[in-house]
């Protein structure tokens, strides 16, 4: 048997080398962890508005992403009245960066209603601009999220992107894993003839309202419902700032709105 | 000649780098003492990151080198390892390099270090990588601690790639989806979704298979077992002597 001083200094010593190697990494690291992860939340955004680049964006090198993010995307914050927010006042919010990107949405899904700020992405292709909103729900297991692309109607769908933190492989990842079930979203619309918001539906069994609905995944009704739930209202969250753009009042008073 | 007399000494007071012990060390784990098949070890995480081959591959080379060095580094301080806090310093040993793997990953393969998530993590929880310090490094040199880690973490990588490539192929209809074309396994600054066999594709070699529909099971944990189960079965038939050690 050691004695006890010995033991305590055998191990004083070792945890001090190990954490002093670790946070040596950790901070070498940092930036381009930092940085990979900025590319792939953008990557992820310029995927819901794939069919209007050139290239896929996953096939993009890194430096490409950044290149049409820094040239040919506007980003801005809004609070929930659709007003736009300085960049002090997400700072202060605890997004560290200020900007649309640092928004971390897990943060902001955990926020009353009428404090959270949303991010909004501005894509000018050649002869369009989009509107890419990025929304947050649950699915299954954990949470999934989600970047729309709307067009400048504010009414029709131009792409969609989902992710998820742990929805079941081949179930409910098939929301971020199958190209099919993403493309269903282009060319929807948000709004029905009569201006009412009704938003899109992930519908079991196959869609039957082409402008609204979309096929849901066998197997995988919970996640599919949380994408209709996360949707509807996640979408609804910018609407102040779209009739505005629209240069209207909204048609019909929404959710919060009305309250 | 001359030389040969010179070197005498030096292997009689040395061991040999590679002598007969010394590979069967890599080759036993890889074949009759396999850590899956075998002992039945790791099963968690060969059954959870499976459904795709090249983050397996990222795995199992993540997993040779925390157990290698694991083994090495607890074996140079076997001796002055006290008694009592003995596992937990072994602990503190793997979660280092675990979490050295982690931040690596992070900055230099960050889609891989998504698509394996919290399973990078639980190396630290692997049976095989503690059950070898216990058994092994804290009784031997150095040298042969860290091919016995070697060894160890290979074999669990072979099952490991043999397993994904077996549930990538029908379960997805692809093979090394998500890796980069030169297969670099650190470094890759570019992600594509280029594939060495793709069903899917709309043209090439993928579209003799176009007719293929995708197994679902194939995707889930639970073919994994089924397949991990089969090669058991395999391996035990085919050496009659396995069966009665577990």
């Amino acid at each position: 048997m050691d004695s006890t001083g010995s033991v305590l200094r055998f191990t004083l010593i070792m945890c001090a080398i190990t954490s002093l190697l670790l946070a040596g990494l950790f901070y070498s690291t940092k930036e381009r962890a930092k940085q990979n992860e900025a590319i792939f939340n953008k990557r992820a955004i310029l995927s819901a508005v794939s069919t209007y680049l050139d290239e896929n964006p996953k096939e993009m090198s890194d430096e490409r992403v950044l290149e049409i993010f820094d040239n040919q995307v506007e980003q801005t914050v809004l609070n929930m009245d659709g007003k736009e927010v300085d960049a002090d006042a997400v700072k202060a919010a605890g997004h560290k960066g200020g900007r649309a990107e640092d928004i971390d949405m897990k943060k902001e899904k955990k926020k009353p209603e009428e404090d959270r700020l949303l991010p909004m992405f501005i894509f000018n292709s050649d002869s369009k601009k989009f509107y890419i909103v990025s929304v947050r729900g649950n699915g299954l297991w954990d949470e999934i999220w989600g970047n729309i692309a709307i067009e400048s109607d504010f009414n029709t769908v131009a792409g969609a992107t989902f992710d998820h933190v742990a929805e079941t492989p081949g179930l409910g990842a098939e929301i971020k894993d199958n190209p099919a079930f993403k493309a269903q979203f282009s060319d929807l619309k948000l709004y029905d003839d009569d201006g009412d918001y009704v938003s899109i539906t992930v519908r079991k069994g196959g869609a039957k309202d082409q402008d609204h609905e979309v096929d849901g995944i066998s197997g995988a009704t919970v996640t599919c419902d949380g994408v209709t739930e996360m949707l509807d209202r996640g979408i609804k969250y910018y609407e102040p700032y779209f009739a505005k753009l629209r240069g209207t009042t909204t048609s019909k008073p929404v959710g919060l709105l009305s309250k | 000649m001359a030389e040969e007399t010179v070197k005498e000494p030096q292997v009689s007071t040395s061991e040999p780098l590679f002598g007969k012990k010394e590979r069967k060390l890599i080759s036993d784990p890889l074949t009759d003492n396999n850590p899956i098949t075998i002992q039945v070890l790791g099963i968690c995480s060969a059954l959870a990151v499976t459904t795709l081959v090249y983050p397996s591959v990222v795995m199992a080379i993540a997993v040779v080198f925390v157990c290698a060095f694991a083994n090495l580094f607890t074996s140079l301080l076997r001796n002055s390892i006290p008694k009592q806090v003995r596992m937990i310093v072994q602990l503190v040993i793997i979660a280092t390099l675990v979490t050295v793997v982690e931040l690596v990953l992070k900055a230099f393969n960050f889609n891989v270090y998504k698509e394996l998530s919290v399973f990078i993590g639980l190396i630290i929880t692997n049976c095989i990588v503690m059950g070898r310090l216990e058994a092994f490094a804290m009784a031997n040199k150095p040298w042969r601690s860290f091919l016995d880690g070697v060894g160890n973490g290979l074999g669990y990588g072979a099952i490991l790639i043999i397993v994904a490539l077996i549930r990538e192929i029908f379960g997805k209809g692809t093979l090394f989806a998500g890796s980069p074309i030169a297969m670099n396994i650190i470094g890759a600054d570019n992600i594509t979704t280029s594939y060495w066999i793709n069903t899917a594709a709309e043209s090439g070699i993928g579209t003799w298979f176009s007719w293929y529909a995708n197994n679902n099971l194939m995707v889930l944990p639970a073919a994994a077992m089924f397949i991990i189960g089969i090669l058991i079965w395999i391996q035990r038939s085919r050496n009659p002597k396995l069966v009665d050690i577990s």
